[in-house]
């Protein structure tokens, strides 16, 4: 298959923190299952989008992808090539970069734009005749001013932090870039700069996006496929526009539900969902979502949903995939 | 009618030759939830210091913050002491550092309450009773706990508890949601907007989230740039906004486009500098429909019908 990267039955355990006698004993922490059964592939030139509310596993799943962090069990395969060994993770490290959430966090206080952006070529120990033109050439691709290349990054906005942190993603023309929140702390009228410029990327370059958010504003316009992270297992997974339209599951229904609608006639009077995402040390038995679930049932609290496909290229995690209720069409109610 | 519970007149605040805020006027009455909503650098969270007569050491004040009928920031340091908390309260964008990290929920809330001439017992009580009341589960628990062992929702919640302690005239609410997932700020805003009814004051919501205005508030001020360019019922102002600025805000809400959209609509250009006088409009650089006028004259302020106004030379045009 020509899949971009792909994730086959992946778990990751993680040690639980210890104290002072586990850490000077060689003791076995006990650990604790962050993501598991996960399966996701991501096509050359695609956009994915990976929706979850915080500790639901979104950032151990780019960490693992990336080998930051260390998978339990499952396959990871990158171009075709399985990542077990020292030249596959090489190569993967040369085929993709990450953007952090944090755009002044992950740029080095004491570096200039200029070092900053062609930092990854030296690390990767290509050779470049004019490391001065390189960095132009790279800031010109993320419509930035040549004059920045003399800045440092306390100097910069915002959105310039943000494109400064794609020109560096960029810099080793990766296939796939992994975003971890892009448009958190952008205001709404430069998010979008960040967006499309993602999305030319894709179309021109094809350049295969990860894109980690909790905002589905911001997922509903970048991604062609789409995956709900609940408890560390993805509940469903599909087109973007198919399950914007029609959620085949009752968290991926809440949470579109939930959303915060800007036009006042459209306000919602009830409650989308209650409760909180439960602890992970306290993993509901049966379908992880039943305890907040609306619809959930007797055998919900005791049987874990497998994975079933509901339509071609859809995957959910439901006993009632087929009942659910479905949330207001803002296409259906403007015609109204 | 009666007079409104909160009403700011011409509020200029500077912080050395940065003048944050230029003129701001705003109003809410008892039982109505007002938003200001803009966008980082427009100068919102300064108004929020100032509603709560905490701006930063060292700004310059001008205008009046009139909160039922006495001027707030005319009052002597000791006497505002008294009015926060108990007519003027605040909830924060990030709960885990309005709280102190060593006491536990209970004593601070019992603290928070220390000019009631009450028992302490009966503090406790009352406590308990109002995070019960904002949704804690076993709010005796609760109180025994510290703020780092409750989770980012439930800790909102008990922010929102501790503002409303002192049955304030005024709460005001910077940003209450924006730390918080989607599920847990669906829930925030169902709980305001459930306080709204019982408390007796007046709510001022400050973001820069239009859903959550759409979701919550009756009122809104727009904010650009240290002034307030629009005001309106939310209703006016998300479906009939008649300033430039406020017309490119909605326009780039992802939310507000239905179904992929190809390319998301921005605001070229940047926030000016807010050193120095300002001629003109502030947003005029910004603006497709600047003309002369906009570049020399401060924009009027335009009515359109009783609720909405906007400062533009071009809106009623």
């Amino acid at each position: 298959m020509s899949d971009l990267y792909r994730i086959e039955g992946l778990r990751v355990d993680l040690p639980l923190p210890g104290d002072l006698l586990s850490a000077l004993l060689p003791i076995r922490r006990p650990r604790l299952t962050i993501l598991d059964q996960i399966d996701l592939a991501i096509a050359p030139g695609e956009t994915f989008g990976l929706v979850g509310e915080s500790g639901s596993g979104k950032t151990t799943l780019a960490r693992t992808m990336l080998g930051l962090a260390a998978p339990a069990a499952g396959r990871l395969v990158f171009r075709g090539a399985d990542l077990t060994g020292r030249a596959a993770w090489a190569g993967l490290r040369r085929g993709s970069a990450m953007m952090f959430q944090d755009p002044v966090g992950s740029l080095s206080p004491r570096m200039r734009v200029g070092a900053l952006v062609t930092e990854p070529l030296i690390i990767a120990g290509r050779p470049i005749a004019d490391r001065a033109a390189e960095a132009q050439r790279l800031l010109a691709r993320v419509g930035l001013p040549p004059g920045l290349a003399g800045r440092y990054p306390h100097e910069l906005s915002g959105g310039q932090a943000r494109r400064v942190c794609v020109a560096r993603a960029l810099a080793l023309d990766p296939a796939l870039i992994i975003a971890d929140e892009p448009t958190a702390g952008l205001d709404v009228s430069i998010q979008g700069e960040i967006l499309n410029l993602m999305a030319d990327l894709g179309r021109d370059q094809g350049v295969g996006f990860l894109v980690i958010t909790h905002n589905l504003a911001v997922i509903r316009h970048s991604a062609d496929r789409i995956g709900i992270l609940y408890l560390g297992r993805l509940v469903e997974t599909g087109p973007a526009a198919q399950v914007f339209a029609r959620p085949a599951h009752p968290y991926t229904a809440s949470l579109i539900a939930s959303e915060p609608n800007p036009d006042p006639r459209r306000r919602r009077a009830d409650l989308a969902i209650r409760g909180e995402i439960p602890s992970l040390l306290r993993r509901p038995a049966g379908c992880p979502f039943h305890t907040r679930c609306p619809i959930a049932v007797a055998k919900c609290r005791s049987i874990d949903p497998g994975p079933r496909a509901v339509a071609p290229g859809r995957m959910v995690r439901c006993h009632l995939a087929e009942d659910i209720p479905q949330p207001r069409n803002p296409a259906e109610e403007h015609s109204r | 009618m009666t007079a409104p519970l909160l009403d700011v007149r011409g509020l200029s605040l500077s912080y050395g030759p940065v003048r944050a805020l230029r003129g701001v006027s705003i109003d809410a009455r008892a039982g109505e939830i007002i938003g200001i909503v803009g966008e980082s650098g427009c100068g919102k969270s300064t108004l929020a210091s100032a509603l709560i007569g905490l701006p930063a050491p060292g700004a310059t004040v001008a205008g009046e913050v009139r909160i039922a009928g006495e001027d707030f920031l005319a009052l002597p340091e000791a006497r505002r002491r008294e009015w926060r908390g108990a007519r003027v309260a605040m909830v924060f964008q990030d709960p885990m550092t309005s709280f102190n990290p060593v006491l536990t929920l209970g004593d601070q809330l019992v603290d928070f309450q220390h000019r009631s001439p009450v028992p302490r017992a009966e503090k406790r009580a009352r406590a308990a009773a109002i995070l019960a009341r904002v949704g804690l589960p076993d709010p005796d628990l609760a109180l025994r706990r510290h703020i780092h062992e409750l989770s980012g929702g439930m800790r909102q919640r008990a922010a929102i508890a501790a503002a409303l302690l002192m049955r304030p005239m005024l709460l005001v609410a910077d940003e209450p949601t924006t730390a918080l997932d989607v599920t847990m700020e669906a829930q925030i805003i169902h709980l305001l907007r459930e306080l709204r009814a019982e408390h007796q004051g007046a709510i001022v919501v400050i973001t820069h989230h239009l859903g959550v205005i759409g979701e919550l508030c009756d009122r809104v001020y727009v904010m650009y740039a240290g002034e307030v360019v629009e005001e309106g019922t939310v209703d006016e102002i998300y479906h009939s906004p008649r300033h430039p600025y406020t017309r490119a805000l909605i326009d780039c809400d992802p939310a507000h486009i239905d179904g992929p959209a190809g390319r998301l609509p921005t605001i070229p250009g940047r926030l000016p500098d807010l050193t120095g006088t300002l001629r003109g409009c502030a947003f005029q650089p910004r603006c497709p429909r600047a003309g002369p006028r906009c570049l020399a004259l401060a924009p009027p302020r335009v009515a359109f019908g009783p609720t909405q106004a906007a400062f533009c030379h071009e809106a009623g045009r």
